[in-house]
């Protein structure tokens, strides 16, 4: 079986949602929309305090190129544009909407029914996407529209579709594998069809038989699509590394992209959506989150509308627990803490997971025992323990020398230390220093 | 005697050879300094804390005697009396500049401002402050993770452990700036140092809106605008929801910390109020005792 | 929400290793050597073992606790480990004093000079060896016989190893051959030596169990005892009659111990695969060298200790490959 070569670790898996069913949560009383829940420029606000908005409004436009719209995932009244804190754990600015009913836009297709055929041309489909707000939906949130569009100059041949799902915990994108395995094929070829190529390879790790299985059958009579099971480890998941692992090709470091050799990846959750927005002219407001924790007494998968409140998903999978020690959007090697249960359920929210304070307290940090075992780890061949000293020492020329803007920030490195030293804050920092100097020289050429 | 003979000799040439060579390459080699180099840089502090804008206290030696002027030049460790004498040397003029001191301009104890988390990263604010919001539920606020005692090469700054915060030690500070770069949240300034080391400043950088900031902290500016209005000399203004006064207009008055409902304008090294107090003024003294603790105790000795 | 929340940047989970684990995995390791050592040697092995560990960490404890005012770092059982070492390499009749007197140097000089585990550029045990080796030659160079389980300390009878007899073999004293052990007794450790060096057999049994708990790779081992033998056998090749075997290399003297335990040393050993295979060559070309051509019949700790000196320049140079490099 595949899996990329260089690194990687083995983190206990625990998915303990692996078999439950996706269930809708309800409405909530108050959906909060943060103006940035994507890279690049906010959105802009096309609302006003006092509004009428339906599900499917749209709230928020593109505040740029790379950005991209927002709409209401709930029918009601705008009640303000405030400032929230999000998951990003700063304070952005957001609106909030009160909810009334549940009334949708009329231009969506609300209908069960399976879509096979759409007669929109390549352009249409892209400004579809555009409009719908759909960024990717694996946590990075890059603006889907944008990483349709491949620069002029690359050729592009295989469209890889990330079902790898390699961090513990999270089973959103293996649940909605096995519940809606046909939407996902159709939307995988709408973007063939974006891309202008007839192969597509969908990558997933082993741990998920029963979903290769259903894609496989499903795929027999497709052409071009093949599902191919990789070997478990993480990051997998990681763009680079699913790349690699696939096709075998290496992406070169910074500023090249997976265009440069050829592939476009895209997540699960994103084929989905762009199902749902060609197809069915729904924009992106919902998402499936996975609730999940040791401790968790009812952990599952939801079906979110966005700008539900974290603690709604909580009380539904039976409330937070008392050791709980960490709160974190996302899974437990790349996702972020959040400061309290108010945050709001935003497009990259990919799981809310409950940490037990036995595990979430970090143990005393040592000295560096040189075991090198991080360098082993680190799945882009970098070597943290030099970063992260580097970083210490504010020695931003060492850190630029050894390559530090490679680093895809996994966690690798921290998360195998035996002298449990923070490396990745260290090499996070480093990397954002480092960042800003590469920017300003090369604003002064 | 002929073995010591040859030894001797054999020595004494090949030292004798080596010698010349040395002279020869020295000669060859030798680099023309300018004499005033060195008498500047024997003036400097040799601290090498980079206040100036150099990498260390000789660069801004060979600076001095480069220059044209002294324009921007200028030690920020030294006395004017100092530079002066650096003047001296490069036959320049020099202006005197104002003495300055680092400011901390945060008042979120941990009596002030509640801790609902905790931070368990590294230890480091710069770390800190990328993440999020910290500890509090204040983001603009001291981090305490001590970059700046880390960047102060004068020993001039601690962590004070009851409060959290950084105290700036007024007889050891420089002036030097480099806690103010360190601190990621800006918090530290560097103002005046003023007649009798008296200084008034907003001691807050929250500008979040008053409910907000209110909440998050005890002792934040919720940028009421009592004290612009109170400012007789317009050194007050009023951006992002906080206050600011400005060192060079500010003539010390005090009529601001006196209204400031929030008690987060601090005025230090002022000796107690003499006349009877009046509501207000009785609170005055508490704005006083706050962070600062090492600033107000050596008022006694002034 | 009444819960204290933690808050740091990902990732939120461990693996669960610790500095700790590591060093208990060594002691395992070291473990079929130690005991066999007590087999071959006895009594005297058993008392340089306990007297060096002993001293190993009343030394730690008491230089992190009235010297550099520190807490204590004996839980990380590196001092064990050192302990262990420095006993391995010292003959079982060795005195008393001149053991404390390795084990001051091992951590005093060796590891706490500089600061304490993770900071010492030196392998603190070798440290240890060598000053006692250079002090005291006589003693540290006559190592007692096998005995089957001597319950004799000082005055065990003594006598020469396979090291020596390889060397003056080379020397052009080819009637020494005679006096080799055979292959089978070298194997097994049945032969003179330091107390833990004798037991090919069971220093490989450590290496497998080191190499099954992660705890350390096969780079360094396998790359020294690699270059000792291709260096060895071509010279063997070239004059059979005064260059032996190679295998008698690989099993004689401190060669496995060395390339096993010390050279693995996690503090003093290169960081990346590359730089770890090129210390491994430099320290079998190292020993070779010494053991035909130097002075001490045995040159492993003297190569190991001037390739840690080495160490800091390797990392400069061997970078591990990084991903997308080649396609540049």
């Amino acid at each position: 079986m595949n899996t990329f070569k260089i690194g990687g670790v083995h983190p206990e898996p625990n998915k303990l949602t692996a078999d439950r069913k996706i269930e809708t949560l309800a409405l909530p009383k108050q959906a909060v929309f943060p103006l940035s829940q994507h890279i690049g420029a906010p959105a802009v606000p096309c609302v006003q305090k006092g509004d009428t908005v339906r599900v499917g409004t749209r709230i928020a436009e593109p505040g740029g190129f790379m950005s991209a719209s927002i709409h209401s995932s709930v029918s009601g009244k705008v009640a303000k544009i405030d400032t929230i804190v999000d998951a990003s754990g700063l304070r952005k600015p957001a609106i909030f909407i009160d909810v009334e009913g549940d009334e949708w836009e009329p231009s969506i297709d609300r209908s069960e029914k399976l879509v096979l055929q759409s007669t929109k041309s390549r352009e249409e489909i892209i400004e579809c996407i555009k409009n719908a707000g759909i960024v990717g939906m694996g946590g990075a949130c890059f603006p889907t529209h944008v990483k349709l569009c491949p620069p002029k100059e690359c050729t592009i041949d295989t469209l890889i579709i990330n079902a790898v799902e390699c961090e513990p915990y999270l089973t959103a994108d293996h649940r909605l594998m096995l519940e809606h395995p046909d939407e996902i094929i159709i939307g995988i070829k709408v973007i063939l069809k974006v891309l202008g190529i007839d192969r597509a390879v969908i990558g997933v790790e082993a741990n998920k038989p029963d979903a290769i299985e259903l894609l496989k059958s499903k795929t027999s009579m497709v052409s071009g699509i093949e599902v191919m099971p990789l070997q478990m480890k993480y990051p997998q998941g990681g763009e680079k590394q699913l790349i690699e692992a696939v096709t075998g090709r290496q992406v070169p470091p910074p500023p090249a992209l997976p265009a440069n050799v050829g592939c476009v990846v895209q997540n699960v959750g994103t084929v989905f959506a762009i199902y749902e927005a060609v197809m069915k002219n729904k924009p992106l407001f919902e998402r499936i989150v996975t609730v999940t924790g040791k401790r968790v007494k009812n952990p599952c998968n939801l079906r979110v509308r966005m700008g539900t409140p974290v603690s709604q998903l909580l009380e539904y999978a039976g409330g937070m627990p008392e050791d709980t020690g960490k709160l974190i959007s996302g899974g437990p090697m790349m996702g972020r803490p959040l400061l309290d249960d108010t945050a709001p359920v935003v497009k990259g929210t990919s799981g809310v997971l409950l940490i037990p304070e036995k595990e979430a307290a970090r143990r005393e940090e040592r000295n560096c025992i040189r075991c090198a075992k991080c360098v082993q780890a680190c799945p882009m061949g970098l070597e943290p323990y030099l970063l992260a000293t580097a970083s210490e020492s504010q020695d931003w020329e060492c850190a630029e020398e050894n390559w530090i803007m490679s680093c895809i920030e996994c966690g690798c490195c921290q998360s195998t230390c035996p002298s449990r030293r923070p490396l990745l804050d260290w090499v996070r920092l480093a990397k954002n220093r480092v960042g800003g100097i590469i920017r300003a020289r090369n604003a002064k050429k | 005697m002929t073995f010591i003979l040859t030894a001797v000799l054999v020595l004494g040439v090949t030292g004798l050879v080596l010698g010349l060579v040395l002279y020869a390459v020295s000669r060859k080699f030798k680099v023309e300094e300018d004499p005033r180099v060195g008498q500047i840089t024997e003036l400097l502090p040799g601290a090498n804390c980079g206040g100036c804008g150099f990498p260390g206290c000789a660069a801004f030696a060979a600076a001095c005697v480069k220059a044209d002027s002294m324009d921007g030049l200028k030690c920020t460790v030294c006395k004017s009396e100092v530079m002066q004498q650096i003047a001296d040397i490069t036959g320049h003029t020099v202006e005197v500049g104002v003495e300055k001191i680092a400011v901390v301009r945060c008042n979120g104890s941990c009596q002030n401002r509640p801790r609902p988390r905790t931070y368990d990263g590294a230890r480091s604010c710069a770390v800190a402050a990328m993440m999020n919001g910290g500890e509090t539920g204040c983001f603009f606020g001291c981090l305490g993770c001590g970059d700046c005692v880390k960047a102060c090469k004068f020993d001039a700054i601690t962590m004070d452990p009851e409060t959290g915060l950084p105290v700036v030690d007024q007889d050891k500070c420089t002036a030097c700036g480099a806690c103010a770069k360190a601190c990621p949240r800006h918090i530290i300034e560097l103002r005046n140092k003023n007649k009798l080391d008296r200084r008034v400043y907003v001691s807050c950088v929250n500008q979040d809106k008053g409910p907000v900031a209110k909440k998050a902290c005890d002792a934040a500016c919720i940028g009421c605008g009592k004290c612009v209005k109170a400012c007789p000399f317009e050194a007050i203004t009023l951006e992002n929801n906080l206050a600011y006064i400005d060192f060079e207009k500010c003539r010390l008055c005090r009529k601001c910390v006196d209204e400031c409902p929030q008690h987060s304008i601090m005025a230090v090294n002022f000796p107690p109020k003499r006349e009877p107090a009046a509501q207000p003024q009785v609170e005055a003294p508490v704005t006083e005792a706050a962070p600062v603790t090492q600033e107000t105790e050596s008022t006694e000795n002034n | 929400m009444a819960q204290k929340l933690y808050i740091t940047t990902s990732p939120h989970v461990h693996c669960g290793d610790t500095i700790e684990r590591n060093m208990r995995w060594v002691i395992w390791a070291l473990m079929p050597a130690l005991l066999a050592s007590f087999y071959v040697f006895g009594l005297g092995a058993m008392i340089v073992t306990g007297t060096s560990v002993l001293s190993c960490l009343f030394f730690e404890w008491f230089i992190t606790k009235f010297i550099l005012k520190r807490p204590s770092t004996l839980g990380d059982l590196s001092a064990v480990i050192t302990g262990i070492l420095l006993a391995f390499n010292l003959p079982s009749n060795l005195p008393i004093y001149m053991i404390v007197i390795g084990a001051l140097v091992a951590i005093g000089i060796g590891k706490m000079a500089f600061g304490g585990l993770g900071n010492n550029p030196f392998n603190p045990a070798l440290v240890g060896r060598v000053f006692l080796l250079i002090s005291f030659p006589a003693k540290m160079t006559s190592w007692p016989v096998p005995a089957g389980f001597a319950t004799s300390y000082i005055d065990a009878q003594t006598g020469a190893t396979p090291l020596n007899l390889i060397g003056q073999i080379a020397g052009g004293n080819t009637a020494a051959a005679d006096q080799l052990p055979g292959l089978g007794d070298l194997f097994l450790g049945n032969i003179g030596g330091c107390i833990g060096e004798v037991s090919t057999l069971l220093l490989l049994v450590g290496f497998i169990i080191l190499l099954c708990s992660k705890t350390i790779t096969w780079h360094i081992p396998v790359s020294i005892l690699g270059t000792v033998a291709v260096l060895t056998g071509l010279m063997w090749l070239i004059n059979p009659v005064l260059y032996v075997n190679p295998l008698y290399h690989l099993c004689s003297g401190g060669l496995m111990l060395g390339a096993i335990f010390m050279a693995t040393d996690y503090v003093t050993s290169p960081m990346t695969p590359k730089g770890m295979v090129w210390y491994g060559i430099g320290i079998g070309f190292l020993t070779v060298v010494i053991r035909y051509f130097g002075s001490y019949p045995e040159g492993m700790s003297f190569a190991i200790l001037l390739m840690n000196a080495v160490t800091p320049l390797i990392n400069n140079w061997c970078k591990p490959k990084r991903f997308g490099e080649a396609v540049k």
